[in-house]
């Protein structure tokens, strides 16, 4: 064992911005990778790459969920797979000017809730393909995928109906 | 109402100016900041307190971890005990009830509830998305990301459902922003016309950027005691009448379509052919009000309540709150706001202090300091605290606290009622 008491720790060519002195305010990154799994849903998203989209209908009280759940919210019963029609109606929408940071590059995009024939519940999605002024509460959609899956709810979203 | 033993009181409060960046003390000291001044309003030391509630939404905006241990820390009110409290935007709504319930079963008699949010470390971008990340992160969050997108979806609806006018959400706004100017802890402060509202930047349709609140640092604290306790370590304690909470799904498409759960004063006819909740209206916080009213012994809200803190997140939800807590029916918020009844001088004043779209919105704060608003009013001591009389509701004996989460996921209502 030695001791060294001239010791002197590393110096760095940091990345550290110091943005403010008094204050004192350093500029810090921060970034991480999650192994995110779908787990019961999961085959929700794998559908959307076959062109289906995946509700579930209660094995018990048989209420339809537009958008997925393994077990019913009402009766507590495990669901089944179902799958919705690939038209339906706006139940309310809105265009957002503005969002959070990963969503700025996309912005104005138009969110719309729809609601199907037959199915109890909404689903949220993106439409394209219309300007603001033409989306109305009533007006039918048609569901369209993403050809090159991202395995995220994007790869669903809305077109006008033809008139 | 007879008083049990396990009646609670508040018996002090104090808020920091909420601001849009504070970057001259950290949270700790701006608890400390409104603890300090909780206590000097009464002449309590820290050894008064038993243990604490504390309270903030976010882990994403400080990236500190365990930061309320820290607070308990840095007051000095290390070893008793504390918890941690979290959900959502309510948070500080929930905190509070967790103070009460702490004085309630007869674990503490007097219990500090400590909120605090710091949001101006990141910009309001990155803010917005953490925020978002309080929704469906398979579902709704990749898909639309913001909560003032999922906010105007349910402004657009009520407007469908009901008729309300995007005129009627900025005369919200038009009232909040001049609130505030009665109120010195405001951030918002604003002398605004209609117009002004609806000529800001469109941020999601129909909501324009003054139809919502600000991001804000800022911390507020309660102090609840029981009730040998209150009345003698406070002069003028505000008794906590009832609690209520209420939730909904977390994804608003899975909202149902159902029957309205009534109040005493409401009759199903009112609502014949009205599907409920949908995405226009609030469940969580009809059950939360349902659940404070029993408490209190609040038959017809809309009678009874003098003064409301609601929790204006968005004008339009300030809007929707007026139905959901009963303070008109269903479909009559739009006319509620238009005639004048939620004013200062009104029937029933929302939010004399300015509210969030006028005091700013510290998250884990905004609750306390909602409540702390309405403890000084039903004090009446808005005087003393706000540095003028204006916003001080004259017949202030009887008031609520609302507040949400989410898409109104969770929400509390607190029912309080002046004693002396």
């Amino acid at each position: 064992m030695t001791t060294n008491p001239k010791a002197r720790i590393e110096e760095i060519e940091g990345s550290r911005v110091v943005t403010n002195v008094d204050p004192l305010i350093v500029k810090e990154h921060y970034e991480i990778n999650y192994l995110h799994s779908y787990g019961q849903d999961s085959e929700f998203f794998r559908q959307l790459g076959k062109g289906k989209l995946m509700g579930s209908r209660c094995r018990k009280c048989e209420y339809v969920y537009a958008t997925p759940r393994g077990h019913c919210m009402f009766c507590g019963s495990e669901t089944q797979w179902h799958e919705l029609p690939l038209e339906g109606k706006i139940h309310t929408y809105t265009t957002c000017y503005s969002g959070s940071e990963s969503f700025l590059n996309e912005v104005p995009f138009h969110l719309v809730m729809v609601e199907f024939e037959g199915v109890n519940s909404l689903f949220m999605g993106r439409l394209i393909g219309a300007d603001e002024e033409d989306i109305e509460i009533g007006m039918k959609v048609k569901v369209k995928f993403r050809r090159n899956l991202q395995f995220s709810a994007t790869d669903v979203y809305f077109v006008p109906d033809a008139p | 109402m007879s008083r049990k033993s396990s009646d609670v009181y508040m018996v002090s409060g104090g808020v920091t100016k909420f601001r849009k960046a504070d970057p001259s003390r950290d949270f700790r000291l701006r608890v400390k900041e409104a603890f300090d001044y909780a206590l000097n309003d009464i002449n309590l030391t820290v050894s008064d307190i038993d243990g604490s509630v504390s309270c903030y939404f976010s882990d994403h905006f400080m990236r500190q971890v365990m930061a309320g241990a820290m607070v308990q820390d840095y007051l000095g009110l290390n070893p008793k005990p504390s918890k941690r409290l979290e959900g959502g935007g309510a948070t500080g709504g929930l905190a509070l009830q967790s103070g009460y319930e702490e004085i309630a079963s007869g674990r503490m008699g007097v219990c500090a509830v400590l909120g605090f949010e710091t949001m101006s470390q990141v910009n309001t971008w990155k803010g917005n998305e953490f925020i978002a990340l309080a929704s469906d992160t398979d579902f709704d969050y990749p898909v639309g990301g913001f909560y003032t997108g999922y906010y105007a979806m349910m402004a657009r609806r009520h407007m469908y459902e009901f008729g309300t006018t995007v005129e009627q959400f900025a005369m919200v706004s038009v009232k909040n922003h001049a609130n505030a100017m009665h109120n010195r802890f405001a951030q918002s402060p604003m002398k605004l016309t209609v117009e002004d509202v609806r000529n800001s930047p469109m941020v999601s349709t129909p909501l324009t950027r003054l139809d919502i609140c600000n991001m804000s640092d800022g911390a507020a604290v309660a102090i609840l005691a029981s009730e040998e306790k209150a009345f003698e370590i406070c002069d003028h304690p505000v008794r906590i009448s009832g609690i209520g909470g209420g939730t909904d799904t977390m994804r608003l498409s899975d909202r149902p379509f159902g029957e309205v759960p009534l109040l005493p004063n409401e009759k199903k006819s009112d609502y014949s052919g009205l599907r409920y909740p949908g995405v226009h209206s609030f469940r969580a916080g009809r059950m939360a009000a349902i659940e404070a009213y029993n408490a209190a012994g609040i038959t017809d809200p809309s009678d009874e309540i003098d003064i409301v803190e609601a929790y204006d997140s968005y004008s339009s939800a300030e809007l929707q709150a007026y139905e959901d807590l009963g303070l008109c029916k269903y479909g009559e918020g739009g006319s509620f706001i238009e005639e004048g009844k939620a004013l200062l001088g009104g029937k029933i004043p929302v939010n004399p202090s300015g509210g969030l779209i006028g005091a700013g919105h510290a998250i884990g704060a905004t609750g306390v300091m909602q409540s702390v608003f309405l403890f000084w009013q039903l004090q009446h001591s808005i005087k003393k605290h706000f540095g003028s009389e204006k916003a001080q509701v004259s017949n202030a004996r009887k008031g609520i606290v609302h507040t949400h989460a989410g898409t109104g996921t969770y929400e509390a209502v607190t029912a309080m009622e002046a004693v002396r």
